[in-house]
């Protein structure tokens, strides 16, 4: 009997070892630990046995049992992990196919270069300041020291609607307007960005429309040394700080002394090419020291205050930042276009 | 201003200063210098040649074949095909291995048959520009005159060997559209002297006013009128030098008169007029006004129809030239002329400026007196002519001039504190730098304690005010040298507005949302302005359009982004979701400004998302679109405050509209274009949206405020209800939503069905309802009592019953 029983587990060992899966496991399980599995049936025999056997056989038995039942639970542990694993191989992709692709839009260029520039001036302190489009003659010239008949009025031939209404040339009616607003008293520190209009015909270089940028600061102790340390840090934060910076005399209107700005050529490095026409250096914006007939003007006393302000194109901005090579580009709005500037930068 | 460096070393000592140097210092300190034009650039090889045989090409009509003796010994045989090449001639040949511009090397070579070693040259084969060549010489070869010495470089003659600046002059640099300007501009940069032309002559015994009297009835437009007279001029060509130096300059040569006139413009930048004094038909100069309708025909010979604004030179009777901008064919000179009178005259600005515009003659000379002559010039540059006159064109000047002088001139005398200056540059400069600056100028100055008084020369009429010498002290110390700083003083906030802020807001989500910004033009047609109006109002239109595409303000943006879609469609790109915020103007009545309001618009078509290797594909409707707005409501706060209304919107498809309404005011719209417009603008389909954007940001939302997280779970019930077609949603929902009140926190359409399975007229739509207590966990039976409640109200208000 007791040889039965080692001969039964052997057996079952034997069968639990060669059983390729679950369902082979359960009927061998079924089988030898069943009530009508062998094991009940060699028990049964045990009325046969002495009084002092029959503990014996029954513990013996039952370690038969205990023994089979362990290699049938960790012969089942390894049949699962083998069925997971062959589910997981089943499941592998191609990791290498495209995803499922996010469409997101981006900023049109001239906002991306706009919102630049006025992030770059809110932290040294300007705020942003918006006007109407369509302006008073008042505002877009008179205020800004171009009287009716002033030669520089044909600079910037300018869209009309009524004698004394016409699309704003520039986005210093603004500036006049803040400063009206103001009263005579300062500070004032505003960038103001904006759509301009000129009767210019449109081609690769001149659009009837577009963006200017302005900048304008008044105070009592404003000087020209300020523009230019102003000056220096947007063009190091918007070109880059190996560009370097030079004024030049120019003229304007409404400033006096007037200034343009230069930076250095990224191209040649200063040494001349193509793009810097030979010079070294790139226009970039106008600028100078507010003319005292725009401060009185607009209610400031010129004999205290002092002020500096600048304009610049987005446009201009864009296309020399970007080696955009035709300004039409901005206003066709092809989206093969556009979408070059999603990157962040 | 074109400025020859050659020419410039008449008046100022160049030595040790390049082209190129004197290029950079002029720009940097004040007169931004375009280029530096090197004239004999990739050109060698070209001398004078002296043509000693020409004859007919015996194999071609149009040649010519000549022998030249070139200074090198054995004459050298050429085929040319100018028409104007004739034996005794001085030309221009480019001998074998000379090369010319574009890079065109000359070789030996056979022309039907005849050898040619080199070639006889025209201006413009030597890099001149057509519209300078002398007429007679704009179809063929350039001839020198007889003294030119054969083998010499023919550049160098031509003057050539030089190099232009090219200015360009800012409206208050008036001064500089001359050479003498430009001198004194020169002189003050390198610290030289200025030496001035020469003017001295013997005058005639005869006196100017014997032959003319000169009457000026406008003073106000013509202060100053100087009439000098030339006797027994020689029509004929003015010399070489003259010619290229204009040339150079970019104006044509003509005669010596003439072109002695147009000479000294660019050196004194004084425009004058010679007229042949016998064609005027009297001895009198009448300047005045023209009569309105008054005609006259000038040297271009086109007649004009003058009017009461132009200012007139008259024989005393009919127009001999309209006053500074072109003479009359009839006084003008020709090759017979004999007796010139040349006039020197200061002419006010507007006046010449009204009649070149008027009648569209902008010209070298009515540019100069537009932005200004320097009154102090205009006999000097009298005298200057008339000496060059006797000098070239053998004439006799006679003594002194008829002239009208009213004129009264006075140099603008401004003073300022050193203080100032320094205050104003942020510079610490001491007095002796600034008299150094002033005495380079060539400006007088008075020193007093702190205080500078400047006397500023009548040539430079932009001096006025403290800060025009402000500029003078800054550009000639340099902008260089100026320290750089940043303002100091009360510091203000940096930062966006509430408004500014939100508009960025928006922008970022619909772009997330996968929209691209476009930007288009405020100026459109007639017909676009009002397309899609949200209100009627009249046009806004340009008093002077450059066309009608472009000629009238917006009051709305989808018509330019629609045009957009199309352009984007015709390139392949054909699922597209553009957006754009801008202004759109209302008309407020003429000589009012417009309201301006921002707008903000979409456009979507083509496919919405897709993943072409899963197979997913979903096409852009109504509801992608509804939902991205919705998104931008959600995000502002505002998704309690708007409602979408079916409604017809012109342009829009009728069925497929609704308006935007937020706190029950239309700011509005979204839906699909009109099939037919969408068929004329050859759209697939295509959803939009175009809403006051102002309305949006302007709107308030309530404050960010915690509320608690349910504790206690949600009962959620789903119905489907059969309801008549017309019967929205929306309506369905307000009907749950008040009814379940206050338990019901949810409902969700989740499907809807309108098939043919339904009754005709009828369709189902199916609500999921949720259901929460925050207090506690609701029973099944509360829920019941509320569902009944509402499916009851459903049944009462909107006619729903439960899908069987
Ligand atoms: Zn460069």
């Amino acid at each position: 009997m007791q040889e039965r029983l080692k001969e039964l587990q052997e057996e079952a060992i034997q069968k639990i070892e060669q059983s390729a899966n679950l369902k082979e496991l359960n009927d061998i399980r079924v089988a030898y630990l069943g009530k009508k599995g062998p094991i009940t049936e060699v028990l049964r025999g045990m009325g046969k046995l002495s009084a002092e056997e029959r503990p014996v056989m029954g513990a013996l038995a039952n370690e038969v049992r205990e023994a089979i039942a362990v290699k049938i639970e960790s012969k089942q542990k390894g049949l699962e992990e083998a069925a997971v694993l062959e589910k997981l191989a089943s499941e592998s992709i191609d990791v290498t196919l495209p995803g499922r692709p996010v469409k997101v839009g981006n900023h049109h260029p001239l906002t991306r270069i706009i919102e630049e520039i006025e992030d770059l001036f809110i932290g040294m302190g300007y705020q942003v300041a918006e006007g109407p489009e369509v302006e008073q003659d008042y505002y877009n010239f008179e205020a800004l020291n171009l009287p009716k008949g002033h030669p520089a009025r044909d600079m910037q031939d300018s869209f009309y609607i009524t004698e004394e209404i016409l699309l704003r040339t520039h986005t210093s009616p603004v500036q006049a307007r803040t400063m009206e607003k103001h009263q005579g008293k300062g500070p004032i520190k505003i960038i103001c960005p904006g759509k301009v209009y000129r009767r210019d015909n449109d081609d690769a270089t001149h659009s009837h429309q577009f963006m200017q940028i302005e900048g304008l600061v008044v105070g009592e102790n404003i000087r020209m040394s300020d523009l230019k340390g102003t000056l220096e840090v947007f063009a190091k934060k918007m070109f880059g700080e190996d560009r370097e910076i030079r004024l030049r005399p120019s003229f304007f209107p409404f400033t006096e002394p007037s200034v343009e700005m230069d930076i250095s050529c990224k191209i040649c490095g200063g040494s001349g090419c193509n793009v810097c026409k030979q010079t070294g250096w790139i226009e970039i914006l106008g600028a100078g020291m507010v003319h005292p007939n725009v401060l009185e003007m607009a209610g400031y006393d010129s004999k205290k205050y002092t002020g500096f302000a600048f304009g610049m194109g987005p446009e201009r901005i864009a296309m020399l930042k970007y080696g955009v090579d035709d300004i039409r580009h901005f206003y066709t709005n092809d989206v093969r276009f556009i979408k070059q500037f999603s990157k962040h930068e | 201003m074109f400025v020859s460096y050659k020419w410039l070393q008449d008046y100022v000592d160049l030595t040790g200063v390049t082209a190129a140097e004197l290029a950079e210092k002029i720009t940097k300190s004040g007169i931004e210098v375009e280029g530096v034009e090197i004239l004999n650039e990739g050109i060698k090889g070209v001398v004078v040649g002296h043509v000693l045989e020409r004859e007919q090409h015996p194999n071609a009509d149009k040649l010519s074949k000549c022998l030249l003796d070139v200074g090198e010994g054995e004459p050298v045989q050429i085929i040319c095909g100018a028409p104007n090449v004739a034996q005794g001639q001085k030309v221009a040949v480019a001998k074998v291995g000379a090369v010319l511009p574009g890079n065109f090397k000359i070789k030996k070579a056979k022309l039907r048959g005849e050898e040619s070693n080199g070639m006889i040259c025209s201006l413009t084969e030597l890099g001149m520009e057509g519209k300078v060549v002398p007429k007679e010489y704009s179809e063929g070869i350039f001839v020198f005159p007889a003294n030119a010495e054969v083998g010499t470089d023919a550049l160098a003659l031509l003057n050539r060997d030089d190099e232009v600046l090219e200015l360009s002059l800012t409206p208050n640099r008036a001064d500089a559209l001359s050479m003498l300007g430009v001198a004194y501009e020169v002189a003050a940069i390198l610290g030289r002297d200025v030496k001035l032309p020469e003017t001295d002559l013997q005058a005639s015994t005869e006196k100017a006013t014997d032959y003319v009297k000169v009457i000026v009835d406008a003073k106000e437009d013509n202060p100053l009128y100087v009439a000098k007279m030339i006797k027994n001029v020689k029509i004929g060509p003015s010399p070489l030098w003259m010619q290229t130096r204009l040339m150079s300059a970019g104006i044509r040569p003509h005669n010596n008169v003439v072109d002695i006139t147009n000479y000294i413009l660019l050196e004194y930048g004084q425009p004058l007029h010679a007229f042949d004094y016998d064609r005027l038909g009297s001895k009198e100069i009448l300047v005045r006004r023209a009569a309105d309708g008054e005609k006259f025909v000038t040297l271009d010979d086109v007649e004009r129809t003058l009017t009461a604004d132009h200012l007139v030179i008259t024989n005393g009777v009919e127009p001999v030239a309209l006053a500074g901008v072109m003479g009359g064919a009839n006084s003008e000179v020709t090759s017979d002329t004999t007796t010139v009178l040349l006039e020197a005259a200061y002419f006010n600005g507007a006046a010449v400026r009204k009649a070149s515009k008027d009648h569209g003659l902008r010209s070298e000379a009515s540019a100069r007196f537009e932005k200004g002559v320097d009154p102090n010039r205009v006999r000097p540059a009298g005298e200057r002519a008339a000496y060059l006159m006797a000098k070239y064109a053998g004439g006799e000047v006679l003594e002194g001039a008829a002239e009208v002088d009213t004129l009264t001139v006075e140099p603008a005398v401004v003073s300022i504190t050193l203080e100032k200056i320094n205050r104003v540059l942020g510079t610490e400069l001491v007095m002796k730098d600034v008299e150094e600056i002033f005495a380079r100028l060539q400006f007088s100055v008075s020193v007093e304690g702190d205080t500078i008084t400047v006397t500023a020369p009548t040539r430079r009429g932009d001096i006025k005010i403290e800060e025009d010498l402000v500029e003078e002290v800054a550009r000639l110390y340099g902008y260089d040298n100026i320290p750089k700083t940043l303002p100091i003083g009360s510091s203000t906030p940096g930062r966006l507005s509430a408004y500014q802020k939100k508009r960025r807001v928006v922008r970022q989500y619909l772009e997330g949302a996968g929209l691209y910004q476009a930007v288009t033009y405020s100026l459109t047609s007639e017909e676009k302005a009002t397309q899609f109006a949200m209100e009627k109002r009249d046009t806004i239109r340009l008093a002077m359009p450059m066309s009608e595409e472009r000629s009238i303000l917006r009051l709305s943006i989808l018509p330019q982004l629609l045009e957009v879609v199309k352009y984007n469609s015709a390139r392949q790109n054909d699922s597209l979701a553009v957006y754009e915020t801008g202004a759109v103007f209302l008309s407020n009545g003429t000589d009012v400004l417009p309201v301006e309001k921002e707008h903000l618009a979409g456009a979507m078509t083509g496919l919405w998302h897709s993943h072409s290797w899963q197979g997913e594909k979903k096409a852009v409707d109504f509801f992608v679109v509804k939902g991205i707005l919705e998104g931008m409501f959600a995000k502002l706060g505002l998704s309690e405050q708007v409602e979408y209304v079916q409604a017809q919107v012109e342009g829009m498809h009728p069925g497929r509209t609704a308006v935007i309404v937020l706190n029950g005011e239309k700011i509005g719209f979204i839906g699909q274009v009109h099939p037919s417009m969408q068929k004329e603008l050859d759209l697939k389909d295509t959803y939009v949206f175009e809403l006051s954007l102002k309305a949006v940001l302007e709107a308030d939302a309530p404050v960010l405020q915690y509320e608690s997280i349910p504790r206690f779970p949600s009962i959620t019930r789903d119905i489907a209800l059969v309801v008549n077609r017309e019967t929205v949603s929306g309506t369905l929902k307000e009907i749950i939503l008040t009814a379940g009140a206050p338990l019901l926190k949810e409902v969700q359409v989740f499907d809807l069905y309108e098939g043919d399975k339904m009754e005709e007229g009828k369709k189902s739509i199916a609500f999921s309802l949720k259901y929460v207590d925050p207090e506690r966990t609701l029973t099944d039976e509360e829920v019941t009592k509320v569902h009944e409640k509402v499916l009851g109200a459903l049944e009462e208000k909107a006619g729903a019953v439960l899908r069987g």
